[in-house]
């Protein structure tokens, strides 16, 4: 059978086997992320439902659990409805510009050591410039909808998004000081040795500023101006509807999941075990990176369920005033200790 | 100065995340519906009754109190002598889409003839059904007419 299997993929040419591959690899990364994303919907209605003390979805299926099933079929079957006054082209094309970003950022994305689709050498400004392509998805989106609160929407994220990218991007200044690579293997081995050795500790404020930029990022409550339902009713995707609507959802999701995966990975030592030289748990494996980002995806439906949302000034204040600042004397006192190698985390 | 720390250094948004943290763990309060149900009270106001007698006979005598004082106008009577000479409806329907079970019919009824029993789970599968004619009353009134009786007996001190 393998053998059968081997001497019809020798005939292959090279260059196909190549692209055969990294297909497969493709697969193997975006097929268990939009299961995730499924399962992170369901999770996220189970643990505000929990923490409003009700039960939370549990009626389809044992315990509720093919409740992201069955949304995913009505939302496939339901009607994309193209308003009359839109764009058509853009209206489309908004989702797809959305959602793309969202999964290729997680080509570079390091499982453990070795298991990196793109193990590109410059992988942070990858990352930073993927993340910033999202907003043109909501703001296409936003205007090709010809609707005052789509733009509205629109409109606000674009302002916010904006604004949380530089703080974003001077957090991970400091995390590229503090290792010295923008490979993000690199980074993560350069974290090696403990809980204690991971960048969250030299690099306390930028790590929090960089995981509350990332939650304005991915427009979650408290940030979430640009749905802000109790004002502009849905924000950029009031006209999307059926499948349109629901791959907007999957972008936030999965963008959620990228940003919980990119601060474990930035922050909290990737797949490195916390018990670095204690036997069997000590080992590094994807366990403690899937570990870490569940963590971090329970921050996100945490904090949902716990702040009102910021008022829009309150937003850019916090972003402009507060983080900005903050960073830049952060990465000052990270560069000084890098260069005079001062506390014993910069060794 | 103090006030600008504690916004620095998130105080009372980690307090807010302990309080709600909290709660993740508390029992729960929902009602598992068709499994568990809300208690009930025995004035529960839901669907419509008409009653009858122990003899057979039914109560309502065709006054149209409860017509009179039907705030939706919801309820329409048509009356007539029977052969025995009593007064008798001869067409007694409740639209159940205008009622808004204030229980009002039922608090004005000389005879205790119309009541609103316990029951709520009910729909309608064909057009015109949510007019409840005469028999369909009296049908369920027979049918609770146990737990209608015993309703209105421990309910009757307060009366």
């Amino acid at each position: 059978m393998i053998d059968a299997f081997l001497s019809v993929w020798n005939i292959v040419p090279e260059s196909l086997q190549w692209l055969i591959l990294t297909m497969l690899k493709i697969v193997a990364i975006v097929a268990p992320l939009m299961l995730s994303v499924a399962y992170l919907t369901f999770a996220e209605r189970k643990i505000i439902g929990y923490i409003q003390v009700r039960t939370g979805p549990n009626r389809v299926g044992p315990k509720g659990w093919l409740q992201p099933i069955a949304d995913a079929v009505k939302l496939i079957f339901k009607e994309i409805v193209i308003p009359n006054g839109a764009n058509k082209f853009l209206f489309i094309i908004g989702p797809i510009l959305a959602i793309a970003p969202a999964l290729a950022a997680w080509a570079v994305i390091p499982f453990n050591e070795y298991w990196i689709l793109a193990d590109v050498n410059a992988g942070l400004l990858y990352v930073l410039a993927l993340t910033s392509v999202g907003v043109y998805g909501v703001i296409i989106a936003g205007w090709a909808s010809n609707s005052q609160y789509a733009f509205l929407g629109a409109m606000r994220t674009a302002a916010q998004i904006i604004s949380y990218e530089i703080a974003m991007g001077f957090a991970l200044v400091g995390v590229l000081v503090a290792s010295g690579s923008l490979n993000l293997r690199e980074i993560v081995l350069a974290q090696e040795g403990g809980v204690l050795h991971w960048f969250w500790l030299p690099l306390f404020p930028l790590f929090v500023i960089y995981f509350i930029s990332g939650v304005a990022e991915t427009n979650r409550a408290p940030f979430d101006v640009s749905e802000g339902e109790s004002e502009i009713v849905a924000g950029f995707h009031v006209e999307y509807s059926g499948m349109a609507f629901a791959i907007f959802f999957l972008a936030e999701y999965a963008n959620m999941i990228l940003i919980a995966a990119l601060t474990a990975i930035m922050f909290c030592g990737g797949w490195l075990s916390p018990f670095s030289g204690v036997p069997v748990i000590g080992e590094p494996s994807l366990f403690w990176l899937l570990a870490k980002i569940s963590f971090f995806l329970f921050l996100f439906l945490w904090f949902r369920a716990t702040f009102p949302r910021y008022r829009y000034d309150q937003i850019m204040r916090l972003g402009w005033k507060v983080f900005i600042p903050i960073t830049i004397v952060w990465i000052l006192v990270v560069g000084l200790a890098v260069v005079y190698q001062l506390p014993w985390w910069f060794d | 100065m103090f006030k600008y720390f504690n916004s620095l250094f998130l105080w009372e948004l980690l307090k807010g995340l302990r309080l709600t943290s909290r709660y993740l763990f508390k029992k729960k309060f929902t009602i598992l519906y068709p499994e568990n149900k809300a208690p009930q009270s025995p004035r529960f106001r839901g669907l419509h009754a008409l009653r009858r007698y122990s003899n057979g006979e039914e109560r309502c005598i065709s006054c149209k109190l409860c017509e009179a004082v039907c705030p939706a106008l919801a309820i329409t009577i048509e009356g007539t002598t029977r052969d025995d000479g009593s007064r008798r409806t001869s067409k007694y329907e409740i639209d159940l889409f205008k009622c808004i079970y204030c229980g009002f019919c039922e608090e004005s009824c000389p005879v205790d003839s119309i009541v609103l029993t316990r029951i709520y789970e009910y729909h309608f599968e064909e057009r015109g059904s949510h007019i409840m004619t005469k028999d369909r009353l009296l049908e369920i009134g027979e049918k609770h007419e146990n737990e209608i009786a015993a309703d209105r007996t421990q309910d009757a001190p307060y009366r």
